[in-house]
This record gives structure tokens, sequence and C-alpha cells, in this order.
């Protein structure tokens, strides 16, 4: 090994490839301008969709009700915090069809005699329909379940009171449920299996196009025979390939790492919460809205990133690797191609839900990441799963290179006719 | 000088088993003498001259470049050695200067030497008008041009050529011949592979005609013709290899 000819070799590729638009653009355009935008877009979109579903008077469907007119008028008559009328009704038709049209939000059917019912103390049934899985239907119907709910509710209070019992008699007592997590944490669990998926989606592509390039790419432009004529033996050109693909790959996760900085604290100003409609603050939406503005402890973040650093090392060699077996850049492509399903499947299990950290799923690689992204994430901290993810992923990495080093010294491999 | 002794090379292939490139090939190249090795298309030329550039590993049989053994010292071989081959590319986004120098520290060079190395180059093959225009934009002239000025930036004792002009305009393989020539001229070992009759005659001082992998025939022009009772190198070429039919069924074997 020999540090100046590593380093020479590295500098004339950093050189060569800040001159290709390819790697500049998976490099800096696409963490830099296209996931902010992805993230941003979705986000707003998101954010305007919902909010548009919540402002929406929802149109409803009365069936029967009749002999019921204290109800009906009722329901008629109910208003949104706003002032505004609650529901808007649509005449009486065939529901099913409409609801499934999208036409008709809900119907809701007030059996024969409700009224009649109520007044002699008998049980009765008030049937809501809606289409399961369409927010603004399920909308629509929550909005009819909380008036009949307030309606029962109201409906026993003067029974009570008629029979002179405290109100407490049927509700003895209040359920509040109170949320403990800090905000971290609960960024943590909503984003923490998101952020480390597209690192480590970043941290592969941002290495593909060099690795790409300065192996398959070079066999096919015949610049490796060349550079294989130079004196320089074959170990320090591989270190000096190696380091190139390193840094593409961590400068693009760096350009990530600023972009959503950058897009956190703009988006924080356009997305703060006094300005959020109260629809936004649902769970829902601010899943959505933590990709644009994540509530993250930045030791956590900080942790994710040394993390996915032999992460990067592995991936740098692995990519060379593949790549170096191929004659063309085409061929390259198509060794690559489905390696990206390979790294995102692991990455995606690590969202699952049952999926845990376990002595044996911390030696998986890029799940074991996944996992202990989310822990360090929500701001728990697993040292002895850490040193063991960070280990096992070394000896991966290692590995990895010494592969690199064998192939770029088997003839067959360079000179694959 | 360049003694390559009973070279070898044998390649495993999944359809056709083990292939012999290249069978027990020797000769000797002198100091201020260019060798030419003549063959027909899978001959044999460029796998021996990888062998003699480090490139590829002998089978068996050993080779010795300026001393140094092919096998043990392939380092110091290259160090030695100027390889120029029609496969041997330039970095097209890179400018000729940026492509000679890395060469030139890739050689251990110093940035003056280098500096200095370039300045005499680029005034010897009138590289000036070019030399910091990127290497992707050049004409098949210039592109040959700086490859050569990529091969000679250490000033290698031995230089090995493998088709240089295979592809190139009739201008440009005239510059080539005429940049063999001077590096011969000023006492470097040159191997030329070829399989162009008239640069044979015109260039070389021994000729070696390679067929199916072993040197069939050695010698100066002179000697050759005597041999063989023939003026002509194309009708010696013939000859040596063991008829038309023998070269078809080589041909036929790619």
């Amino acid at each position: 090994m020999n540090l100046k000819h590593i380093l020479t070799v590295y500098f004339k590729e950093l050189k060569d490839q800040l001159r290709d638009r390819r790697t500049l653009i998976s490099m800096v355009v696409i963490p830099a301008v296209v996931m902010p935008l992805i993230m941003v877009g979705t986000g707003t979109v998101m954010s305007k969709v919902m909010k548009q579903a919540r402002q929406e008077t929802p149109s409803v469907m009365i069936l029967g009700g009749a002999d019921s007119p204290a109800v009906v008028a009722a329901l008629k008559a109910e208003k949104t915090a706003a002032g505004e009328a609650r529901f808007r009704f649509v005449p009486s038709g065939d529901y099913k069809q409409l609801i499934s049209d999208k036409k008709l939000r809900a119907a809701v059917e007030i059996p024969a005699g409700f009224e009649a019912a109520l007044k002699a103390g008998e049980a009765t049934t008030v049937n809501i329909y809606y289409y399961e899985g369409e927010m603004r239907s399920s909308m629509g119907s929550n909005a009819l379940n909380d008036f009949f709910r307030t309606y029962r509710e109201k409906t026993v209070e003067h029974r009570l009171l008629d029979r002179d019992l405290p109100v407490a008699l049927v509700k003895p007592f209040d359920v509040k449920r109170q949320n403990v997590a800090p905000p971290e944490k609960v960024g943590g669990n909503l984003f923490g299996g998101f952020i480390p998926y597209i690192i480590i989606i970043l941290c592969f592509t941002g290495a593909m196009y060099p690795a790409m390039d300065l192996t398959a790419g070079e066999k096919e432009r015949g610049t490796m025979e060349t550079l294989m004529c130079s004196p320089v033996s074959r170990v320090n050109i591989v270190f000096g390939k190696f380091l190139m693909v390193l840094t593409a790959s961590i400068a693009t996760m760096c350009m990530l790492l600023v972009s959503m900085g950058v897009t956190a604290a703009l988006g924080g100003s356009m997305f703060s919460p006094d300005k959020m409609e109260t629809a936004a603050k649902t769970a829902e939406a601010k899943a959505v809205m933590g990709g644009v503005m994540p509530t993250i402890d930045p030791a956590g973040l900080l942790g994710v990133f040394a993390m996915i650093a032999p992460v990067a090392v592995f991936f740098s060699a692995l990519l060379l690797v593949v790549s170096l077996f191929a004659k063309s850049y085409k061929e390259a492509q198509s060794y690559v191609g489905p390696m990206v399903i390979l790294v995102i499947l692991p990455a995606v299990f690590g969202l699952l839900p049952g999926i845990e950290l376990t002595a044996k799923t911390a030696l998986i690689p890029i799940l074991n990441l996944s996992l202990v992204c989310k822990e360090m994430l929500s701001g728990v901290w697993h040292w002895h799963y850490i040193a063991l993810i960070f280990g096992s992923t070394c000896v991966y990495a290692a590995v990895a290179i010494a592969l690199c080093v064998r192939m770029f010294n088997r003839e067959d491999v360079m000179f694959r006719a | 000088m360049i003694e390559a002794h009973h070279l070898t090379k044998t390649f495993k292939d999944k359809k056709h088993g083990v292939i012999t490139a290249v069978e027990k090939v020797s000769f000797t190249c002198r100091p201020g003498q260019i060798y030419g090795l003549l063959g027909a298309n899978g001959a044999g030329k460029t796998t021996t001259l990888r062998m003699l550039a480090t490139l590829l590993k002998p089978t068996s049989g050993t080779a010795t470049i300026a001393g140094h053994d092919v096998e043990r010292e392939p380092e110091a071989v290259r160090a030695d050695v100027g390889f120029l081959a029609a496969s041997t590319a330039l970095y097209g986004r890179l400018t000729a200067r940026e492509m000679i120098a890395y060469f030139g520290r890739l050689n251990d060079m110093s940035d003056d030497a280098i500096r200095a190395r370039i300045q005499v180059l680029a005034d010897e093959l009138a590289m000036h008008e070019f030399l910091d225009r990127r290497c992707d934009k050049f004409s098949t002239g210039m592109k040959q041009k700086t490859s050569i000025a990529r091969t000679l930036v250490h000033d290698p004792a031995v230089m090995i050529f493998d088709e240089p002009t295979l592809g190139l305009d009739v201008m440009t393989a005239r510059s080539i011949v005429r940049f063999v020539r001077q590096c011969r001229d000023r006492g470097k070992t040159v191997i030329y592979s070829t399989h162009v009759m008239s640069e044979v005659e015109k260039l070389c001082d021994v000729i070696g005609i390679i067929h199916n992998g072993r040197l069939v025939a050695e010698g100066t022009l002179t000697q050759l013709q005597q041999q063989f009772g023939e003026c002509e190198v194309e009708e010696i070429f013939v000859k040596a290899v063991g008829g038309e039919a023998a070269l078809e069924a080589a041909a036929s074997k790619l």
C-alpha cells in the first residue's frame, strides 16, 4: 500500500467524477433538490387534501324518521364550532349506490317509532351507513356517530333527572388518555423508520454511479487497461477508486442531511402549529408533516450517521465488486439495478411493527441499521446492540473490500472478453 | 532489453475448455532495435505483449524486461515500460495535460519534472494547441498524440506497441510509424505487433511470425527472404504459417 499512489488515484477520480453529470445528479441534485421537493410536496399536498376534507360539509341522507320529528330537527339544526351547518342533507334515494359513487358521504337510518320507543324506554338501533377506508365517508359517519352519542347521553341525563338521580350514577368515572412520551420520542417512532430508510437508499444510490463508472465504465472506454499499465500496484488503484465511491456515498448523505435541515427550518416557519388547521394536528397529518420538520433528537441523528458510515463502506466495496465484474456500463446497470431492491427490502422490514432488535437481527446487514436507527432516533441507546451492529457491519465491509482487491487481481475479470 | 523464455498462456473457457493462447514463445529484443511481431487476428500477439507489460501473468515460462522479472517484480517492469495499444484509451473528462500529468504522478515523478516533461513532449508532438482541452473532444490524431505522450512521460527504456495503427487514417498512422522509429533511434528497446505487412517491412529490424500461439519463424527480413525463398513479406508470412489453408483454419476458430 502506498498512500501517495492511493491519493493520486483518488484525486484524479474525484476531478473526473465532478465533471460527470450523472454523478453530480445522484450526488447533489437528488438529495439537495429532489428529496426535499418530494417531502415538502407530499406534505403540502396531504395537508391540503386533509384540510379540504375537513372543511367540507358532509352530505348525508336521513332514512325514515317521519315519526321522530324531534331528532330529525335536532340533526338538521346541528352546527359546527364555527357556527356553520354540520351536515348537508340529500333527499332520499339509493344511498348504497350514492355512497359507493362518493356522491354521498354517509346515511343514517332512524328506525320507525324511534321517539316513541325512547319514551317507552325500549332499546332500539340507529344504523349509520358509510364506505370503510374512504376518508371523507369516514369523517361524515364519525360526525353522525358523534351526534347520536351526544343525543344518547342527553337522553340518559333526562331520564336520570326525571327520576331524581345524579348524573354520576351512570358515569362513575372519567377516562382520559395522557401522552408521556417527549416530542422527540414521538418523532422517533413516527419517522424513526422513515429517515434511516431514505438515508440507506441515498447512501446506496450515491455510490452507485461512480462505482459503475470507475470500473465497468472504464473497462468499456478502454481506460482501465491504460491505468493498469502504470507501475502503481493494483491494491492502490482499488483503494483510490474505493475512496472516491465512498466519498460520493457520504457526500450524498451529507447533502441529504443539510437539505433536510434547511427544509425543516423553512418548513417549520411555513407549517408552524398556530397556522396549522386543527385538521392537520391529527396523527396522520403529523406523520406526513414529520417528513417536513422532524422533531428528532439531534444526538440520535448523529448516531445514525455514525452507524451508517460502515454501511457506506460496505455498499461502496460491494458495488465496486459487482460492477467490476461487468464488461460494460450497461451490464453493470443490469446487475446493480436489482440490488437496489435487495437494499430496500431489509430497510422496509425494519419498519414492520413485529420485527424487533435482537442478537440475531443485529447481525443482518441493513435490517439491523434500520432497527437500531429507529431506537436511536427515539432516544433509546442499546449500547451492546450498537456495538454488535457496528462491529458486524465493519466485518462485512472489510470482507467486501478484500473481495474487491481480489477481483482486481483476477485476469478473467479485468480482461473479460 | 526484452527476454522472453518459453512464455505460455492458457485460458479456461466454458465452451471450449482450456485454450492455449500462447505456447512456449521465446525471443530477445535488444536496445536500439525494433522487434516486429507479425500475426493474424487471434494468433496470440496481444496476449504475448500483455504478458510482457505484466497485465497478464504467464501460465508458464518467464520474461525479463530491463532486468526485471515480469512475475516477481511487475511494478518495476511497468515503471520501465511504455505500453501503447489500440485498446488503451484516454480519460475523456480530463484534458491532455491532466492525462499526461496523472501518469507522471503514477510513475512517482515530481510536479516540476512533470511540467518540464510535458513541455518537451508537447514541443516534439506539436500538442500545444490542444493541451488544455478535454480528450473526449479530440480527433483521432490528437488522441493518438496524447496517448504517445502518456506512454513517454516517464521516459521508459522499453516500448511495447500493440497494433498502434489499427483503425487510424494514413496521416496519423504515418506519424506513429515515424515516432516508433524515433524511439529506436534514441536507443529504446521496441516491440511492435501488427498484421500489416508493409509496416513490418518499413519498420522492423527483427521479425517474429506468430501463428496459433507459437512463434513459427524469426529473423531479419533478409534472413526470412532467404529461408522461404520469397521477396514479399506477405508471401513469407503465408509460407511460414503453413499455407493459406492453415490461416483459414485458424480464422474459423475465432
